[in-house]
């Protein structure tokens, strides 16, 4: 297949930090979910970062600074990727439980974004479930997180929200403009930088 | 961590936070400004100078004592009542808040002490019972207006009835018939006086007479000027105009002769009255006439009237005169006539008189010789002139009219003046005006004479009523008035009618009392009202009626219907009847919002109408009903309305055009749902056709098998490969050329249509169902705990971390993103029964030997030297050669397994067809040393491989079961030339005798292993009923908690994907009556019956419906469809057992190698058959080899039985159906079977098959066959031994004859001697025919072709034996021979 008609996307980043009240001990798993025409040529799609405890002051933000890197090729924009975390942590039996799914779209602008991306887990099916779930520690958690990616099969699950967790990203990309995707403002893109700035400029200053 | 990281931080620093006292503003200053704004209202009652001053110091009231009632006041603590006085008291408006005996007003308490509701009685009251009637179906009568009784709309009808006058009535006395004429009279005359047509026609008249003259005047002035045409068109004028001059005055003639003669009648009238007033000596009526006389001109008037007689003697003479001229030329020419025919007559009769003399003369002569006869020819006379004279004489005598006589002119004057001194005024007499007033004082009653009073009497004494009919039914009457002496009768009543029926007629009746009872008069008709009618604009009408009802009476009444007279000077009598008028009227009634309540015109279009009404800016402008716009468009394009006129606003939008040119008025034709799509396309369908990428993403979301995965779509289309759709449209291509191959495959084409037709349907809609998800498919939740898990988990607890007793742990499936290098692992073990090569063998060609590892029997040589090949996705992988007919190999064998796109998801690897092949060889080594001399030092062999057996187990099979355990039985050739499987007659002991089939013991699994597919949700749509699945679910469930591993089965998916009750595929049906041929025992005709049924080609569900299994179809779409797995064939193997009247089941079970699967149990005496119906073999029930391994139900028409025996090995197992404890019934007593009704087709037509079409294509399997061996063999010559094919082409039909059984030993041993110089090997491979392909495989498989040698021979023969319906058997017998040296 010819390699010219494609266009690369970079991605650097950090899943920074995160509230979640009233919990403590958590980590988190991310996943990047794309689509059929995405593959990747460098870094981890996959990752799982450290067990952080909250903060002790008043933001109470539980830090991570856990970097993302990975970079794709595509033909398609179709199937951007799309950042899915998952949090967990550990409830007062000591027991393992998902503390909340977010997903957010990778940024479609190259530069710096900061996301702050709101935390939900689904909810039990009965009361008598959540009852049980919350002695057994056996909360109810997606079979598989790419569903979040989607449209389907969302409409039968409930979900709470638990927190937000703040993701920066910063986004580098190739060749997008020559196979004709304009996803930055006009004036933006041709900026040009100005002449004086430079280590040259100095050079007046001699006298 | 007691420290604190930051030390530098001071208290009351800058830190992050600091703890302080709450700072409190406690000054003097701030408890003076609170104590101005604050003030706390005291507990104390009010002062009693405060009250008094709200009372203005009067006496405080209280209205209890005085007896007034006050409710009881609410229940309050004094101190807040104390404390919401003191506040209310410094309010600004405080009176308001006391009562006149200075306390707060407070309302009673509304609420009861406690609380209550009304009492509900146990027993509902008798009058209020619902009582539960059945539907009624409400037949439809046009006669309502709604089409029902209860109907919608509200319809209403106004009747007025405002008066009631006599003309005559039997009460008149005889003045009052006299005033009334007069009455009448007068009217008329009044009438005519107001229209005055005698001088409007004499005005005429005068007119046309000037014009007249003006036009003469003008042709006479004019004459040179106008031509030929002007002239004729102005004398046409003229005719004209004398033409109107004559009606006209023909019409003043008669209006004034009316006039005149209406005054005289008034004149006699009146002193008829006179006359009667005096004779009877009383005055009855208040009538009087003033003839009122105008003096005229008698000069003036003479002159007029001469004038007059002048002007019409002279238009009369001309008249004359024209008619006279006109007489006389006609009569002049019928004259003229006349006299031509009288002479024209003459003539002829003298003709006919001197040819008639003639013609004797000629008579005579005749006579004389025939030499005249030449003469006499030419005088003969001439028939047509003889005939025309004789025409001439018969014509009819032309009449001669009277001759015209000329204009009388003094007697037309005569005439004139006599007509004009009959109806007109003569000169000089007074014009005279007759006026009637009703100003004669009557009579008082006293002074009248007896008969009068008791006349008047009777008047007064009568009452009169009118009775208003619907549709002759009375809907109201109206109060009852008493005459008048005047005999008028006011009603003034206004009746409304609500109305459900279209109405019929309206129809009053006048009834009359006198006393007791009512008596009809008359009945009177009034006509349905005009849906334009309604009560606002209606105008009253008089309807006149009449009697013939009868009334005589003694005194001075003149009755009714009875003749009477004016006395003894009036000759003559009168007869009379009631006669009268009424004033009335019947209109649509107007509701309150203004509403007409006007039924619809007609009961179609009505309803529409009437909703459209408000909105339609057609009925706006009042042309009702207007529905053809087309019609309207024209009309609004021909009368030139002005589009911009804001007024034809609404007319414009609704005419508006598509194209928005409001030149071009035209309706709107359509209704446009999206009318933006457009707009926002990128491009139009066509396209997206055309572009390549755009074609692929689309086959990627719609999930087409070959683009499912497709991965990185180009982006320019220029980059995607040019055969990217090469293969897909290539099979659809195939799909086409299906259609077109018509030759031998017609049929089969068409099932493959309806195959891919059914299939698309069927995936369409499993696909919306696999979108469709549920909770448990997204999220992974705990089941809440019952009592069993929990004692489980309990249980749990105490387990034994390690137990001695190894238990087998599951092995965890993969998911499949990771996997790579997939393998299916084959273990061979062993191999039992081997055919060995037979003594022929033992010629010294046959040098099969391997000294070093080959064990000899006794005699030295090898019996057999067997090995297996395995086949899979074209690699091929063989275990070592083993030796002896139960050879053991214990041999892995890892074949490497792809899936297509390299896509491990359970939804791709379904779809996989591939089947692994295991095939039995014998290798036999061939010494071709060519030179003895070498033996000592060189060997120089050849391998051969003879094919003795082989076995395909479909990739679906290993998938879907996870593994394949067993011992198999090897599908062997009836015939193997060159090998027998009998007793061993040198070994002896060792061999159990009599087995003919060969065993493979196998163990196949794949490594990793994959994700099987998720079983199907059964969330399809039914027909069944409700009870009756719930009951099934239920009952599996029960079932299946205790024996987790037996499938039952209730419920099955049919080809539409609806969910059919299992029972429902039982019916007894026909098996193809000709096949049985001249099979005579009950086995036999079983056996064939199987055959035919093994003979329809086999295709797994999950082929056919890639993600779906366990789809059934019933046995005529299996019959069209000529495919089906092994439910199919057991379900029509056992509806042909049961119409064979034998006790069928059907089995559900675990069979090897198919895994879960479908066989056929028959009852035979003593035993219980097994049938496999995809192969047509059975097996007693007690068979160990018997390929069916476990029973979980048994199925029949009637129910369905559950194994709840512990073992589910047919051999082990007890059939006695009844016994409770080792088989569970579906339907039981506590639910019975009610009959559900069978799925199956009445019965099953099957079409005869071709057999010219079945010779061409086992000719085109010959030849295809014969060219793939050479092809095979293409380094190599390859020669065909007729001879031996033809021998084969004889045995292949016994073949079949015999099922597939061998056909002896005598047969063969006839096809052995035959070839005697021969060493040969081969055997006839039997198959179902569905495609070409599958037999080449076959007989590739087989490596017959595979002789690496030139000196041999082969044979081929193929032979197809149709069965009905297309069912075709394929033989193939292939051969080797070599020469025996």
């Amino acid at each position: 297949m010819s390699q010219s008609s494609v266009f690369l996307l970079m991605v650097g980043g950090q899943i920074e930090s995160a509230e979640f009240p009233d919990f403590d001990d958590i980590y988190c798993k991310y996943c990047f979910t794309f689509g059929p025409d995405w593959l990747v040529t460098s870094g981890l799609d996959e990752g799982l970062t450290q067990v952080t405890k909250k903060s002790r002051d008043d933001r109470q933000q539980f830090v991570w600074n856990f970097p993302l890197d990975i970079t794709f090729k595509t033909t398609n924009p179709f199937g951007w990727p799309q950042l899915i975390v998952h949090a967990y942590g550990i409830d007062a039996f000591g027991t393992d439980v998902v503390r909340g799914y977010g997903v957010t779209h990778v940024p479609i602008t190259p530069g710096r974004h900061k996301i702050r991306i709101p935390m939900f887990v689904p909810e039990s099916s009965s009361q008598l479930q959540k009852l049980t779930a919350w002695i057994l520690g056996r909360r109810p958690e997606y079979v598989d997180v790419r569903v979040l990616a989607q449209g389907e099969g969302r409409e039968v699950t409930r979900v709470r929200s638990q927190g937000f967790l703040t993701v920066s990203f910063n986004v580098v990309m190739k060749d997008m403009k020559k196979l004709g995707y304009d996803v930055i403002p006009s004036e933006m893109s041709t900026s040009v930088i100005p002449e004086s700035v430079g280590p040259n400029s100095g050079g007046t200053t001699e006298t | 961590d007691e420290v604190p990281l930051m030390e530098d931080v001071d208290e009351e620093g800058y830190g992050f936070y600091a703890v302080r006292k709450a700072e409190y503003d406690d000054t003097p200053e701030t408890a003076k400004k609170e104590a101005e704004k604050l003030y706390y209202p005291s507990v104390t009652s009010v002062n009693a100078e405060e009250k008094a001053k709200i009372l203005h110091d009067k006496q405080p009231r209280f209205l209890e004592d005085e007896g007034f009632y006050v409710g009881t006041r609410p229940k309050i603590s004094g101190w807040n009542v104390n404390k919401m006085e003191n506040r209310l008291i410094k309010e600004l408006h405080r009176e308001k808040w006391f009562g006149e005996d200075g306390r707060m007003i407070v309302l009673p308490n509304p609420l009861r002490p406690t609380p209550s509701r009304p009492p509900i009685p146990e027993e509902q009251e008798p009058g209020l019972e619902v009582q539960y009637r059945k539907a009624i179906m409400h037949e439809f009568d046009s006669r309502y207006i709604d089409g029902s009784l209860d109907n919608a709309g509200y319809y209403q009808l106004d009747v007025d009835i405002n008066s009631l006058s006599f003309s005559h009535h039997h009460l008149f006395s005889r003045e009052h018939v006299l005033a009334t004429r007069l009455s009448q009279l007068y009217e008329e005359y009044m009438d005519r006086q107001k229209k005055n047509m005698a001088e409007y026609l004499s005005e005429k008249l005068k007119a046309l007479k000037l014009s007249a003259v003006h036009l003469k005047d003008h042709m006479a002035a004019k004459k040179s000027e106008h031509n030929y045409a002007d002239r004729s068109n102005f004398q046409k004028r003229l005719q004209d105009y004398k033409d109107e001059i004559r009606r006209a005055r023909a019409l003043r003639d008669k209006e004034e002769k009316t006039d005149r003669l209406l005054l005289k009648a008034i004149i006699k009238t009146w002193k008829d009255i006179k006359q009667q007033r005096e004779k009877q000596k009383f005055i009855n009526t208040p009538l009087k006439l003033q003839v009122i006389t105008e003096e005229t001109n008698k000069e003036f008037d003479l002159t007029q009237w001469k004038l007059e007689i002048e002007d019409e003697l002279e238009e009369m003479e001309e008249e004359a005169t024209e008619i006279y001229n006109r007489k006389k030329t006609e009569y002049e020419e019928a004259l003229k006539k006349h006299a031509e025919q009288v002479k024209a007559k003459e003539d002829a009769r003298v003709r006919i008189h001197k040819r008639s003399r003639k013609q004797s003369t000629k008579g005579s002569r005749a006579s004389l010789g025939s030499k005249a006869s030449k003469h006499s020819a030419e005088n003969e006379p001439n028939p047509e002139e003889e005939a025309k004279d004789q025409e001439i004489l018969n014509e009819p005598e032309i009449e001669i009219p009277d001759k015209p006589e000329e204009f009388n002119k003094e007697q037309a004057r005569k005439d004139i003046i006599a007509k004009a001194k009959e109806i007109r005024r003569r000169p000089g007499e007074p014009k005279l005006y007759p006026e009637v007033t009703s100003t004669q004082p009557i009579t008082e009653a006293s002074k009248c004479p007896r008969g009068e009073q008791q006349r008047r009497n009777d008047v007064s004494k009568c009452e009169m009523f009118l009775k208003v009919l619907f549709n002759n039914k009375e809907v109201s009457r109206t109060s009852s008035k008493p005459l008048t002496q005047e005999f008028k009768l006011n009603f003034g009543q206004i009746f409304s009618l609500k109305i459900v029926q279209w109405p019929e007629s309206i129809t009053y009746q006048v009834y009359e009392t006198s006393g007791f009872g009512g008596e009809i008069i008359c009945e009177i008709n009034s006509s349905i009202p005009d849906s334009s009618v309604t009560s606002q604009s209606v105008q009253l009408e008089n309807l006149d009626f009449s009697s013939d009802h009868r009334v005589n009476h003694g005194h001075e009444g003149v009755g009714s219907g009875v003749p009477f007279s004016f006395g003894a000077k009036n000759e003559g009598t009168e007869t009379l009847y009631t006669t009268g008028e009424l004033r009335c009227s019947v209109a649509w009634a107007i509701n309150d919002q203004g509403e007409l309540l006007v039924p619809p015109s007609t009961q179609e279009q009505g309803n529409m109408f009437y909703a459209m009404r408000k909105m339609d800016p057609v009925t706006a402008i009042g042309a009702a009903g207007v529905v053809d716009i087309q019609k309207l468009a024209k009309w609004f394009e021909d009368s030139r309305l002005d589009p911009n006129d804001p007024a034809n606003a609404d007319l414009v939008y609704m005419l508006k055009s598509k194209g928005g040119e409001s030149a071009l008025l035209g309706p709107k034709e359509f209704f446009r749902l999206e009318q933006l799509q457009e707009e926002f396309n990128f491009c139009d369908d066509e396209a997206i056709d055309e572009n390549k990428r755009f074609r692929l993403i689309y086959l990627r979301d719609s999930e087409v098998t070959e683009f499912k995965n497709y991965k990185m779509i180009p982006l320019l289309d220029r980059d995607i490969p040019r055969d990217t759709f090469a293969e897909y449209e290539k099979k659809k291509r195939e799909e086409e050329k299906y259609k077109e191959e018509k030759d031998i495959e017609s049929h089969r084409a068409a099932v493959s249509k309806f195959m891919q037709r059914v299939r698309e349907q069927v995936i369409r809609r499993f696909r919306l169902l696999a979108h469709q998800r549920r909770l448990e498919d997204v999220i992974n939740e705990e089941a809440v705990p019952n009592i069993a898990l929990l004692g489980t988990s309990v249980l749990k607890l105490t387990e034994r971390r390690r137990p001695l007793r190894v238990e087998r742990k599951e092995r965890k499936k993969v998911v499949p993103q990771t996997i790579d290098n997939v393998k299916i692992l084959i273990n061979i073990n062993r191999a039992v029964y081997v055919p060995r090569r037979v003594a022929a063998s033992r010629g010294g060609a046959m040098t099969a030997r391997e000294p070093d590892k080959a064990v000899k029997n006794i005699v030295g040589e090898t019996q057999v030297q067997p090995f297996i090949e395995v086949m899979f996705q074209d690699v091929f992988l063989h275990t070592e050669v083993g030796d002896g007919p139960n050879p053991s190999y214990n041999e892995e064998l890892e074949m490497p397994f792809k899936a297509p796109n390299e896509d491990y998801t359970p939804g791709n690897l379904q779809t996989v067809t591939d089947n692994i092949y295991l095939n039995l060889f014998d290798q036999v080594l061939i010494d071709i040393q060519e030179d003895d001399r070498q033996r000592g030092t060189t060997v120089h062999q050849r391998i051969e491989k003879k094919w003795l057996g082989g076995l395909t187990i479909p990739f679906s099979t290993v998938y879907f079961n996870g593994k394949i355990d067993g011992t198999f039985k090897l599908n062997k050739p009836p015939v193997l030339l060159g090998y027998t499987q009998g007793p061993d007659e040198e070994e002896g002991t060792s061999l159990r005798s009599n087995e003919e089939n060969t065993y493979l013991s196998v163990f196949m699994t794949i490594e990793p292993p994959l994700q099987p597919p998720e079983p199907m949700r059964e969330r399809f749509a039914t027909t069944e009923d409700e009870k009756l699945l719930q009951y099934a679910d239920n009952w599996e469930k029960t079932l299946n908690a205790k024996f987790s591993d037996r499938e039952y089965k209730t419920t099955v998916i049919d080809v539409n994907g609806k969910t059919v009750f299992v029972t429902r595929y039982f019916k007894a049906l026909e098996p193809p009556p000709d096949i049985f041929g001249s099979s005579d025992t009950e086995v036999k005709k079983m056996e064939v019956v199987a055959r035919y049924v093994s003979m329809i080609p086999s295709v797994s569900d999950s082929v056919v419906f890639p993600g779906l299994c366990d789809i059934w179809s019933t046995c005529d779409q299996f019959l069209q469809m000529m495919a089906g797995d092994e439910e199919e064939h057991a379900v029509l193997l056992a509806n042909y057992f049961l119409y064979m009247k034998k006790i069928t089941w059907l089995i559900i079970g675990k069979g090897i190698p198919e895994g879960p699967t479908a066989y056929v149990m028959t009852e035979q005496e003593n035993d219980y058959w097994i049938w496999n119906a995809g192969t047509g073999e059975h097996f007693s029930y007690r068979d160990s080899y018997c390929p069916l391994q476990s029973i979980s139900c048994l199925i029949n028409a009637e129910n369905i039985w559950a194994n709840v025996q512990q073992y589910e090995k047919p051999a082990q197992m007890n059939f006695d159906l009844s016994q409770g404890a080792s088989w569970r019934s579906f339907f039981t007593r506590s639910f019975p079977n009610t009959g559900i009704a069978s799925y199956q087709p009445e019965r099953l037509y099957y079409k005869p098959t071709n057999k010219n079409a079945v010779l061409d294509l086992q000719e085109k399997i010959e030849t295809l066959l014969k060219n793939k061996i050479m092809e095979w063999r293409s380094r190599l010559i390859t020669r065909w031994n007729r001879h031996c094919t033809q021998i084969m082409r004889k045995l292949l039909p016994v073949l079949e004859e015999n099922l597939g059984h061998s056909p002896g030993e005598q047969h063969l041993a006839e096809l052995e001697s035959t070839f005697s110089a021969y060493k040969v090997s081969g055997f006839p491979i039997n198959m179902p025919y569905n495609e070409i392909n599958p037999i080449v495989d076959a007989v590739f498989s087989t490596r017959v072709h595979a002789h690496d040698t030139s000196d041999v021979e082969f044979a081929l023969a193929v032979y197809i034996h149709p069965y009905p319906n297309d069912v075709l058997s394929v033989w193939v017998y292939v051969a080797s021979l070599i020469r025996s040296r």
